[in-house]
């Protein structure tokens, strides 16, 4: 089985260090967005910006596949 | 109400099965033909659940901020999902499954390593399935303003889920998922919106109310004190690895028509998540609104219930009642065809047909059913609680499948001596009520142990590489009858 190239293993990585590693860091509730302890705000945006990093690692892996040769995971 | 849209649902689901003959295939993965919308809704019905609901908003009132983990591991299950689901997909079109055991058994090339896997994934069902029972019960007991029983509710409801798993399959599933769907989106967003606008002008009153009154509610470990950041950490990583272990999920991805389906479905589900914040804020709500609640799992429906008209309600708990369905159906499927597919034909006896597998199946659905009913109705565990139960044995499976698609020097005694590890680890750990131990998750350690005992027990026994280039598609040279077994 091809493996994940490193490029989008990293996109992937981005999402775990912010809302899974990081706890830390932000589990306070100020200071506070619209409104919103900064925790709950934190992990809500996450909700957002986790499909953007995808968005990414998907680039580099159907790339990758084109460019690679036609079997496996296309169509 | 509730019966109203129960009923459309039922009726859609029974739809669902014209124009498809219903052959083993057919009936357990839907002929493999379904594009990014149906897959989409498929695993969206069945990843927001009852627990989903009802039971982060239980948690967000009961427990305050641990409930964060439910919106934790959303995002990074998909992440996950996003690397492997595909080359599980491949492997699955090349060889025919359609079980996780399945999976296991071409890839190990061990019947009894299947049947395992098998035994294992029905048992952890049980509890998931008690959570939509026990669901429903609460549903029925609170829309009906206690005119109807929780017990009768739950037999009734389930003889109906039943019933329709025995006729459509999965594909009825699906497009029920749809319905419900959309019900409980709007209703979600509805709810959660409109409650904190009601008693506080808004969710930011909320929360500064929320400050003021409880402080510490707000940042971990909340009102418990042993689910703290370290708790947080360990059982957000255990649940997203071992998210898609679960054996129906598993499974789900085999109704996709390509592995680039599951990979955009990765890349745009956790936006689906932006319910679970909602569900949230109204248990957050319901700290200040109607404190003293002994059951926490019914402060959504309850203020729900004070806050809006009966036929509001109604719809609510239509919407949920039908969820519970959902989510039930396709773990009955899950559960059924393991038992029937992987324990039964491999181990007891090996001369059925597709059809008598099936037939064995169904007869399983009531036979798991039961089961369920009779420890929902005997049970008294919180819902999320339950469902961390099932998570952290289903994780056990992680390792065996991620070495298997990715590593060629991991071997069938590596990965069963690692899974049997696993699992007697998270046992002793759970049921000497060691968990978390010492702010650790125990299904994560007991996964530790899992993946240790995997890759020293590989090492130590030879591999059989010739085998392993016909199972996996990336070595797509000859692969000449090694899906025998299974077709």
């Amino acid at each position: 089985m091809k493996r994940p190239s490193l490029g989008s293993l990293l996109f992937g990585l981005i999402p775990f260090v912010a809302v899974c590693f990081s706890v830390n860091l932000w589990d306070r509730v100020y200071p506070m967005v619209f409104g919103i302890p900064f925790n709950f705000f934190w992990l809500i945006s996450w909700l957002f910006l986790t499909p953007l990093c995808m968005w990414g690692a998907y680039r580099l892996e159907t790339s990758r596949t084109t460019a690679d040769r036609e079997d496996g995971g296309g169509r | 109400m509730i019966c109203g849209i129960v009923a459309v649902g039922a009726v859609v689901a029974f739809l669902a099965r014209y124009h498809h003959k219903m052959d083993l295939e057919q009936w357990t993965v839907g002929g493999r033909g379904f594009g990014l919308v149906l897959v989409w809704l498929l695993m969206a019905g069945e990843i927001y659940t009852t627990y989903t609901f009802l039971g982060a908003c239980g948690w967000a009132y009961s427990r305050g901020a641990p409930v964060l983990y439910i919106l934790g591991y959303g995002p990074l299950m998909y992440v996950v999902s996003f690397f492997i689901l595909p080359p599980i997909w491949e492997v699955g079109r090349k060889h025919k499954l359609q079980t996780q055991a399945d999976f296991f058994q071409v890839r190990y090339d061990s019947p009894l390593l299947g049947a395992f896997v098998a035994l294992v994934g029905v048992v952890c069902l049980v509890p998931y399935l008690q959570i939509q029972l026990t669901g429903l019960g609460l549903i029925t007991e609170v829309a009906s303003f206690g005119a109807i029983h929780r017990t009768p509710a739950i037999i009734i409801g389930f003889a109906l889920v039943a019933a329709f798993v025995f006729v459509s399959g999965v594909r009825g599933v699906a497009w029920v998922s749809v319905i419900k769907d959309l019900l409980l989106l709007s209703a979600a967003v509805f709810v959660g919106i409109a409650i904190p606008r009601i008693y506080f002008g808004g969710i930011g009153g909320m929360f500064a109310a929320l400050v003021r009154a409880k402080p510490n509610h707000l940042i971990m470990p909340g009102a418990t004190t042993n689910l703290g950041h370290s708790w947080y950490l360990t059982t957000v990583l255990m649940v997203s690895l071992g998210f898609y272990m679960w054996p129906q999920y598993f499974a789900a991805s085999f109704t996709a028509r390509s592995g680039k389906v599951l990979r955009r479905n990765a890349v745009i589900m956790p936006l689906y998540g932006i319910t679970v914040p909602l569900m949230l804020f109204v248990g957050l709500s319901a700290v200040l609104v109607l404190p003293g609640l002994s059951n926490g799992d019914l402060s959504l429906l309850l203020m729900v219930r004070k806050t809006f008209p009966p036929w509001f309600l109604g719809v609510i708990g239509g919407a949920g009642a039908l969820t519970a369905m959902v989510t039930a159906a396709i773990q009955l499927l899950a559960g059924a065809t393991l038992y029937a597919k992987n324990l039964v034909r491999p181990m007891l006896a090996p001369g059925m047909t597709d059809q008598q597998v099936a037939n064995v199946a169904k007869v399983m659905v009531l036979v798991l059913t039961s089961g369920a009913v009779v420890l929902a109705l005997y049970s008294s565990m919180s819902l999320v609680s339950l469902w961390l139960l099932g998570s952290a044995g289903v994780a056990q499976f992680f390792p065996g499948v991620v070495l298997g698609l990715f590593s060629r020097r991991v071997t069938t005694p590596g990965v069963f001596a690692g899974l049997v590890t696993g699992i007697v680890v998270a046992l002793l750990f759970m049921l000497t009520g060691r968990d978390p131990y010492h702010g650790v998750n125990a299904g994560l350690i007991a996964l530790g142990f899992n993946f240790g005992i995997t890759g020293v027990v590989s090492l130590l026994t030879p591999m059989r590489i010739a085998n392993f280039d016909e199972i996996l598609p990336a070595a797509a040279g000859s692969r000449s009858g090694t899906s025998v077994s299974l077709t």
